[in-house]
């Protein structure tokens, strides 16, 4: 994290006007506060480079085959994925709403905020869970694995000698028949999902850690970093899913 | 408010430090230095361990020179080759030259140069060394245990079928990565927002004003490096099929994706080097520097100009040909920026009082060797020229003279200025100085030979190679031990210092730099008071004879 509170441990009675939380390099607090929200930002432009990458590899690649990309993307649960956007947007405003009470100083609604962007984060993590089953049961993992039910297939070169001409995959009743090329939108489509999928599982270690000093009473009107800084956190990881979404699950 | 008397948190190791004694005895102990939040220790770490590495990667330098000292097997056989070549590559750009300047001397001396207590985050800035280490050891291990052999640039398809350790080595890259991105975020925030009184940015040293650029480029563009060799893992692992063209993908994507984080990476590394020589200049001159805020934004410029030439490195490898005029015209851009701080240094040099010390002698090197370096950049960048000299000696030496004649002999400029700032120690400058000879003169052998075999068409890499170019491979390997030898004698004359070399006093070179107004090695946070400027890094004009008193008897400048 951008900041660690200070120890706190030398509290001279006459610096009544130092505030226990300003760490010893920093002048001011609003120094120190202007200094751990520079230093998330930056941090998120990192973020924002590194999927830029995966952004990129996914432009190219859908330019030069859109018609695959489309047969592609029917073998995703729409509905499923929509469910996601909404769970993760409200997080979103749930993890707004905990900074504005940790700004007013109410911490035990702090708390229930941070509780329930938690309880959301998980809700993702668990259709995500059976998403993904769904897909490998199908064979649809990438490379090796793809066309091969399963990670039997997934290490050494057996699964790519035996990799079967097409891909049958049964959704909303429908069977959809993928060439071994469309290995490319799984490739994509997992790479994608599953960074953005650690980003919401450290999210969540980040949200975890500013509820339990929240509950501890780190935080107050006047310092409340911890909670600004993992909540703007967890707002790139839902601005990452909002253009994950459309690219993935609706393809046209 | 002074920092003497403030209440010390956060700080666990330093808390029972003395904020008044100098940061090397503040606290005695080994375990201290391991867990110090303390910039100028890490710096110090830093910087150890990079010249381990810079020893390290030399050496398989010197091993690979050997073995083409002759045609055929010299020493060692073709397999055994690649992997020295990869090592030595690998090690010098990862693990020496981009942390060399900013993790090392910009760890060190940036945050006194803003006027702060410390960088903005100084418990990243330790995560930031034992990131480096970790990345360092895995990195490491799988070239020598897993005999990696893709030279340093792991260029698809060769580094997803090579039956060696490329996953390990490119998780190693991958942490190393983090290494770099927490360094480069630290320095932003820190010059955004932790500079003293007074210095406003038309003040800040250029020193800080090119740390500043390497930052933006660490933060930007290492991202894309991290994704790169993800997706190059997941393609070894997994056979993803992203870089593989029999499951519809593209391994010309991987140079992309690889040089959009290589060639601004290369202004990570020259961009601190010429940092240093606006300073030294500036100080050897008793000038200030002639075009200080062109120069300032030059190196922005070359920051942002860096992220839009990646594609010169392919034009051999297949890019429409409209993308090719682009990258080349970008490319010729690059001129600007960089003829504009040639051009500022030597200004600065004209009518301005030249003392030629070690550390000066260092910086004219770089003036002239990085200008090599820099013009035969434009043969390259035109594409018919290019067509003919890529994968040639003649690329090899352009980014040894860039790199090498460039970058280390910046580092080394800087080692040789601030050694007495960081060790309280004055070095002997005669060693210095036949050093810094044997260095430059081996320095142009060595890769002399190698421009004019490089355009006679001798490709590079090759373990083997026909008679005509037998007398450039050994004038080239000869050239190479002179190298080695001056770099011998400018490690041992830093080392003995330690031991033999008078104490400094806090500003023995009389420079009206910041970092020479503190106290010499610096205090534990820096200051006794954080200091108001009132006037620029170079203003001579306006320092006081306090300011820019050397401290040696009148007439006995440095104990000459």
């Amino acid at each position: 994290m951008a900041t660690e509170t200070g120890h706190a441990s030398a509290e001279h009675p006459e610096h009544q006007e130092h505030p226990h939380f300003l760490q010893h390099h920093f002048e001011t607090p609003a120094q120190q506060y202007d200094a751990s929200k520079l230093g998330m930002w930056v941090f998120i432009a990192t973020e924002i480079l590194m999927f830029g990458g995966l952004f990129v590899a996914y432009l190219i690649y859908h330019a030069q085959e859109p018609e695959l990309f489309k047969l592609a993307h029917h073998a995703l649960d729409k509905k499923l994925g929509a469910l996601n956007t909404v769970v993760l947007l409200f997080s979103s405003l749930t993890a707004a709403l905990a900074v504005r009470s940790a700004q007013l100083g109410k911490r035990n609604r702090t708390s229930a905020f941070l509780v329930v962007t938690l309880l959301c984060a998980a809700a993702f993590l668990v259709v995500k869970y059976f998403e993904y089953s769904h897909k490998i049961h199908a064979g649809l993992l990438p490379g090796r694995c793809f066309g091969h039910p399963g990670f039997a297939n997934c290490i050494g070169d057996a699964g790519l000698a035996t990799q079967p001409l097409a891909v049958s995959v049964q959704e909303h009743g429908m069977l959809l028949q993928l060439p071994t090329r469309a290995n490319m939108f799984f490739a994509l489509y997992f790479m994608m999902t599953g960074l953005h999928g650690v980003h919401v599982l450290v999210g969540m270690s980040l949200l975890t850690w500013v509820l339990i000093k929240n509950i501890k009473g780190h935080f107050s009107p006047e310092y409340f970093t911890h909670v600004d800084l993992s909540a703007l956190y967890w707002h790139l990881v839902d601005l990452v899913w909002i253009y994950l979404f459309p690219l993935l699950y609706l393809v046209s | 408010m002074s920092a003497v008397d403030k209440p010390i948190a956060g700080h666990v190791d330093d808390s029972h430090g003395d904020p008044n004694a100098s940061y090397l005895e503040a606290k005695h102990g080994i375990g201290p230095w391991l867990y110090t939040l303390d910039h100028k220790r890490i710096g110090l770490m830093y910087l150890v361990m990079i010249s381990l590495a810079f020893l390290a990667g030399g050496i398989f330098a010197l091993l690979v020179r050997l073995e083409l000292f002759t045609r055929g097997k010299t020493i060692i056989d073709a397999e055994t080759y690649n992997k020295f070549f990869t090592l030595h590559g690998a090690i010098m750009v990862f693990l020496f030259i981009i942390p060399s300047i900013p993790a090392g001397l910009g760890n060190f001396f940036l945050p006194i140069m803003v006027g702060a207590k410390d960088v903005a985050f100084p418990r990243l800035n330790m995560w930031s060394f034992y990131i480096y280490l970790i990345g360092a050891v895995i990195s490491l291990a799988s070239i020598v245990i897993g005999s990696v052999d893709t030279g340093w640039t792991f260029y698809t398809p060769y580094s997803t079928t090579t039956a060696t350790a490329v996953a390990s080595m490119t998780f190693g890259v991958f942490v190393l990565g983090f290494s770099s991105i927490l360094t480069g975020l630290n320095f932003i925030v820190t010059v955004h927002t932790m500079r003293g009184p007074g210095i406003t940015w038309r003040r800040l040293p250029l020193f800080v004003w090119g740390m500043y650029s390497t930052a933006l480029i660490q933060v930007l563009a290492t991202p894309v490096l991290a994704i790169t060799v993800a997706l190059l893992m997941m393609e070894r692992v997994f056979g993803l099929g992203i870089f593989n063209p029999k499951l519809g993908g593209d391994p010309v994507l991987f140079q992309h994706f690889f040089w959009f984080y290589s060639h601004p990476a290369v202004y990570i590394m020259i961009v601190p080097g010429m940092a240093i020589i606006s300073e030294v200049l500036a100080t050897f001159t008793r000038r200030p520097i002639v075009g200080y805020f062109a120069g300032a934004m030059s190196s922005l410029s070359l920051a942002l100009l860096g992220f839009l030439v990646w594609g010169h490195h392919m034009f051999t490898a297949g890019m429409s040909e409209f993308s090719t005029m682009l990258f080349s015209a970008l490319t010729f851009l690059v001129a600007i920026p960089s003829g504009v701080k040639v051009f500022n240094w030597t200004a600065t040099l004209y009518k301005g009082e030249v003392w030629f010390t070690t550390p000066m002698l260092y910086a004219l090197s770089f003036i002239f060797l990085f200008s090599i370096g820099g013009l035969t950049g434009l043969f390259l960048g035109t594409l018919s020229v290019d067509v003919h000299l890529h994968d040639t000696y003649f690329v090899v030496a352009h980014f040894h003279y860039v790199m090498m004649g460039g970058t280390v002999m910046g580092f080394l400029a800087g080692m040789f200025y601030w050694w007495p700032k960081m060790t309280g120690k004055l070095y002997n400058e005669t060693p210095a100085k036949v050093g810094w000879f044997l260095v430059f003169v081996g320095f142009n052998v060595t890769f002399i030979a190698q421009f004019i075999m490089g355009s006679r068409g001798m490709p590079r890499r090759y373990y083997d190679y026909l008679p005509q170019f037998e007398p450039f491979h050994k004038a080239s390997t000869i050239g190479s031990w002179i190298l080695g030898l001056g770099l011998i004698i400018e490690a041992v004359t830093l080392l003995s210092s330690l031991k033999n070399g008078k104490k400094s006093p806090p500003n023995p070179w009389g420079s009206a730099g910041y970092e020479w107004q503190t106290a010499t090695p610096p205090l534990l946070f820096n200051f006794k008071e954080i200091p108001v400027r009132t006037r620029g890094p170079y203003d001579y004009h306006l320092a006081t004879p306090e300011d820019l008193y050397d401290g040696f008897p009148e007439g006995e400048p440095h104990g000459d």
